[in-house]
């Protein structure tokens, strides 16, 4: 016969949205579980440029798994991806590229700056180096860190999961999601 | 008999005389200065001899002299033969007002790239370089960066606080 689980046999459940169920059926409310599919299935986009790509590859990797929150299918296709994580030092002549995959992703999207490069130009303060993608795209998440451990990145993407969590439906269609865009010159 | 570097002196001087100047040795490696209307020809000799045969350039860069008036800019080629296995090094100097140098990617395809280069961070004319654009920097840029005139940081950020950075 089979042993027994003898380690991780504590695990923890995503609670079921109330409702009201029956036979074969349960009344919720959409939005909850709208919520809690998108937050637990996020595929990223690694838009991995230096240092902090290969932290990130760390990452996914089996020690520290990314792929435990539901981030399974990492794909650079900016059509199928929810999360855009740029990871490194972004050049000024990179920018207009981010933007075009940023402009490329189908809403919802979202965005983690990982690494001070990407937050903020990082230790590169210089001409040719974009100080902080949040000059061109807007962001949602930052992790500091030169690179961010790989529990960094687990907390921020952990951050990144509440923000979907706590959404709604209705946010990517209201006047003031709008304005942030045209803020940034995205229509 | 090998290629010394005695030789090369020697052989350039016949067909240059005195206008290859300032000859040196720094860590074994021959270096001399010509003047900026002869360098292609400095190379092409260089190049065609059937003893010295330096085919190979290693690398075309320049410097920025901002105290040598007159003279600011050095284009530095460093070339390479790979039969004796010499390296040599010669320099041409040229006015930041009008930093108009020959190309030489007529003899070495490799010049091509190297003086985009040097043109994106220096502002160096090629003269006949077939397609000089910015190579590795934004296309809008209208400063040259590698010049010692500019500041070092980015100026265009609004959050670095002036008292912390001893301003």
């Amino acid at each position: 016969m089979s042993r027994p689980v003898q380690y991780n046999n504590t695990i923890k459940f995503e609670g079921i949205p109330e409702g009201y169920m029956g036979e074969g059926f349960m009344a919720t409310n959409l939005e909850k579980v709208v919520s809690l599919a998108r937050k637990n299935s996020i595929w990223p986009l690694p838009f991995a440029t230096s240092c902090c790509g290969i932290e990130f590859m760390a990452t996914m990797g089996s020690h520290y798994d990314l792929a435990r929150f539901g981030s399974e299918r990492v794909s650079f296709s900016p059509r199928q991806c929810d999360l855009m994580m740029v990871m490194g030092t972004i050049a000024k002549k990179m920018g207009p590229i981010v933007k075009q995959v940023y402009l490329q992703m189908a809403e919802p999207r979202w965005v983690l700056a990982m690494g001070a490069c990407a937050c903020s130009g990082g230790i590169f303060d210089s001409y040719p180096v974009l100080q902080g993608i949040d000059q061109i795209i807007p962001v949602d998440v930052y992790v500091p860190g030169c690179p961010p451990r790989p529990e960094a990145v687990l907390d921020g993407f952990m951050k990144i999961q509440e923000l979907v969590n706590a959404e709604g439906l209705r946010r990517r269609h209201s006047d003031q999601y709008k304005d942030m865009l045209a803020g940034y010159g995205i229509q | 008999m090998s290629l010394t570097n005695e030789t090369i002196q020697q052989k350039l001087t016949e067909k240059f005389g005195d206008q290859l100047t300032n000859w040196q040795e720094p860590y074994g490696m021959l270096t001399f200065t010509a003047p900026k209307d002869l360098n292609l020809k400095v190379l092409q000799f260089l190049y065609d001899d059937a003893e010295l045969r330096f085919q190979f350039l290693t690398d075309l860069q320049a410097v920025h002299y901002p105290d040598n008036k007159g003279a600011e800019l050095a284009v530095v080629y460093h070339l390479h033969n790979l039969v004796d296995n010499v390296r040599i090094r010669f320099k041409v100097f040229a006015d930041v007002a009008k930093p108009d140098v020959f190309s030489a990617t007529a003899l070495f395809s490799a010049a091509n790239w190297m003086e985009r280069e040097t043109y994106d961070f220096f502002g160096v004319n090629f003269v006949g370089h077939p397609n000089l654009i910015r190579i590795l920097n934004v296309d809008e840029m209208d400063y040259f960066p590698m010049r010692k005139e500019f500041p070092v940081e980015e100026q265009t950020r609004v959050d670095k606080d002036d008292e912390m950075f001893g301003r």
